[in-house]
């Protein structure tokens, strides 16, 4: 199962980085969207894949899976989604204000 | 282009309460179960979002007058909040306190204050959602 | 039981939020502003005396004993930093009442300033990796809205280059601390240096340690500064002063943290890299602040600079050459932020940003040059200043462990840092006067004075560093001991 997780976690690495190389400004967010959800599948996959049950009262089982790594991941999909968010907007913003959202035409602006 | 979207404004009329039941219902089970004020949050502004889809801001805005930025003010200073509150009670700062209660109609309930934290991190989460969303398609 | 330690976080932050909604209220704004940072420095100042006596303190929350629970700790290091952080805010606040422009102030400028705050003394604070994450995030995320704040054509070019290397780190931060908790099986900082000790650092934990490296190198511009000048010569005066007197030092601390803390058995890999960073990166610094005729990349590049320097004392690791460094990280911080502030004061007053369309500034603006004249002394490392003693204390900490290349370049960069200072003091404030009579725009008190404070400071440390020594001295020993702080947060239950 780790191994699994640790292939799918490169491949997603792979993606993410072909899209953060793109010239394309909305790629290169969706490309560290990717790319923080592989470091999540990562960090739980660290903590050790089916240990043992849930970790939930009430299930009474006889071990339990480390729930620290799914805290961690919450803490982190939390912040990636405000990152994210706020990248979105200033990706519209700078495409409004540039009307390009090519980052080869970014280049080279000097101060207006 | 205007597009005819009947069977839309239809549906979200009916599917938005169920939405926001279920958000509600999200949030409450959290704590000791899966849910939370997260997800409960992110399904609430979830209904909001689709609120917007389906007619236009300005509707939106009439039918629900608050100002989100706010919201999401409130909820953080909730949030935090319940951790200062810790302070003042000569505890270590965000330490959580929970009881149990025989309600009227709910029989014995489990309250705690992480009710309070979370509602906090829901209020953020809606407040945060619909700000950005408003930022980027009002100017369009 | 120290709720005290958290307040220097928790007060910023409830500043915030309360100013968000008191939007259109101004006044109130700037008065709780300045209200809530003079309460940060005496709590600041409280905890760092309170630290002399009863040693490292540390809060945790909710009452979950570490390594279980998050907490936060205490030395007389991280105290420090918080305590010239608040003074620094509280400084620059005042002169961003005289030069932000009305709309930002409206469109919660303070309440992101706070946030930022919170979140660099919260990293400041901490004892958990995963929460010194959370705290870059908060500070981070902040000076993203900051950072753009104004909407200039280059000003969102450059914070989307910002933003996305940012994201970038932060990602290897995240990549790094799941490693870390794969191999040992802890966060808390404390717990992680006794568990490394145990297993030997061995390669994997080099290379881990080696991924951290890659992560703080990037928030503060150790060789991975190429993102650096860009993005702090973009924004409004005060936030770019904010950036380059704050951000780059919560990577410096970090650093330090990790490497004195967790990582300091394999030293010949580890310390030797951050050595060849600190060399490569006050060389490429020293190139780009003689290269430049704009006044902001020039004191973009100077920032670079200080930050190999500093991190020099680091790779040497003595008492003596991390003394210097807390010193130099003190004197930098305040230092700093005056020269961003005088640059975008000349910026202001000229309406030009290269050094060769200025000129004679003296003869209208006599306090801001001088002002100006002595922010040269003192990054140069002249006596009475604040610079000197850091420089001291590092030269002396290099010849103590051999370290002749690192020590040969950290005072050679120091000329490069006088040169290009005084490229900007001989074509703007001396000759002939551009500007006339009656285009003569008036320096407003608002942005005078905390200049004037901030030179205050700087000659202030220098003469009053006798004041200073007993707290770098135990944070240095702290630094130099781990133990010590291991003791405090562990307190046996190992």
């Amino acid at each position: 199962m780790e191994t699994l997780i640790s292939i799918l976690v490169g491949i997603l690495v792979t993606v993410a980085v072909y899209l953060l190389l793109s010239r394309n400004l909305i790629r290169v967010i969706l490309g560290t969207a990717v790319l923080s959800h592989a470091a999540h599948l990562l960090l739980i996959t660290m903590g050790g894949l089916k240990k043992g049950s849930a970790p939930l009262l009430g299930e009474g089982a006889e071990s339990y899976t480390d729930a620290l790594p799914q805290a961690l991941i919450l803490t982190a999909i939390v912040i990636s989604f405000a990152v994210t968010a706020l990248l979105l907007v200033l990706a519209y913003r700078t495409y409004k204000k540039t009307a390009t959202d090519d980052l080869q035409a970014l280049r080279g602006f000097e101060d207006e | 282009m205007k597009i005819n979207d009947v069977i839309l404004q239809t549906v979200t009329k009916i599917v938005v309460f169920i939405i926001l039941t279920f958000g509600i219902e999200l949030f409450l089970a959290g704590h000791n179960s899966p849910g939370g004020g997260f997800i409960g949050g992110l399904v609430l502004s979830s209904a909001f979002v689709l609120l917007y889809l389906v007619h236009d801001i300005e509707t939106v805005r009439k039918g629900i007058p608050f100002d989100f930025k706010k919201i999401a003010a409130i909820g953080a200073f909730l949030a935090v909040g319940t951790g200062i509150g810790a302070v003042l009670f000569g505890e270590e700062f965000l330490t959580q306190a929970f009881d149990y209660f025989d309600l009227p109609v709910f029989g014995e309930t489990e309250l705690s204050t992480v009710m309070l934290f979370e509602a906090g991190v829901a209020l953020t989460v809606v407040g945060v959602v619909v700000t950005i969303i408003s930022t980027i398609s009002e100017d369009v | 039981m120290n709720n005290i330690i958290v307040m220097p976080m928790i007060i910023p932050l409830v500043t915030g939020i309360i100013l968000v909604f008191l939007r259109h209220y101004v006044k109130t704004q700037r008065v709780l502003s300045i209200v809530s940072s003079i309460l940060t420095l005496v709590a600041s100042l409280v905890v760092l005396n309170q630290i002399q006596q009863d040693g490292i303190l540390r809060l945790d929350f909710g009452g979950w004993l570490p390594p279980y629970g998050i907490l936060f700790v205490a030395d007389s290091f991280s105290m420090l930093l918080v305590t010239t952080t608040s003074i620094v805010t509280g400084i620059l606040l005042i002169y961003a009442f005289s030069s932000i422009e009305k709309q930002f102030e409206h469109t919660f400028f303070y309440p992101f300033v706070f946030f930022l705050v919170a979140g660099v003394n919260g990293s400041f604070l901490t004892g958990d990796l995963f929460n010194l994450f959370v705290c870059f995030e908060v500070m981070l995320l902040s000076s993203y809205v900051l950072i753009t704040m104004g909407g200039r054509k280059l000003q969102l070019i450059e914070s989307m280059k910002y933003v996305t290397i940012n994201v970038l780190s932060s990602w290897f931060f995240l990549i790094g601390i799941a490693y870390l908790y794969g191999a040992v099986g802890t966060l808390n900082m404390a717990h992680l240096s006794v568990r490394v000790a145990e297993v030997g650092q061995g390669p994997i934990l080099t290379v881990i340690s080696l991924m951290f490296l890659i992560v703080f190198s990037l928030k503060a511009g150790l060789l991975l500064y190429f993102w650096l000048p860009g993005s702090y010569s973009v924004p409004q005066t005060v936030v770019a002063a904010l950036f380059g007197a704050l951000l780059t030092k919560v990577g410096i601390y970090a650093m330090f943290r990790v490497f004195t803390l967790i990582f300091y058995h394999d030293t010949i890999i580890t310390h030797n890299v951050i050595g060849v960073m600190a060399i490569l990166t006050m060389i490429g610094g020293s190139i780009g602040a003689i290269a430049y005729n704009d006044i902001r990349k020039i004191i973009a590049y100077n920032v670079v600079i200080a930050v190999g320097f500093i991190l020099a004392g680091l790779a040497m690791s003595s008492e003596t050459a991390f003394q210097g460094a807390i010193y130099y990280l003190i004197h930098d911080m305040v230092v700093k932020a005056l020269l961003f502030l005088l640059g975008g004061t000349m910026i202001y007053l000229t309406g030009k940003a290269k050094i060769e369309e200025m000129s004679g500034l003296i003869r209208n603006y006599p306090i801001l040059g001088w002002l100006f004249f002595i922010t040269m002394l003192s990054l140069a490392g002249i006596p009475p200043l604040s610079g000197f003693i850091g420089k001291v204390y590092i030269g002396q900490g290099a010849i103590e462990t051999g370290s002749f290349i690192l020590l040969t370049t950290a005072f050679l960069s120091g000329i490069f840092v006088l040169y290009s200072l005084l490229r900007i003091f001989l074509n703007c404030f001396w000759g002939e006067t551009i500007i006339n009579e009656d285009e003569d725009i008036p320096l407003k008190k608002g942005m005078l004075v905390p200049c004037v404070l901030f030179g205050i400071m700087t000659i202030a440390i220098g003469i009053g560093v006798e004041g200073l020594a007993p707290y770098v001295s135990d944070a240095a020993r702290t630094l130099m001991n781990p133990e010590i702080y291991i003791d405090a947060v562990l307190q046996g239950n190992r």
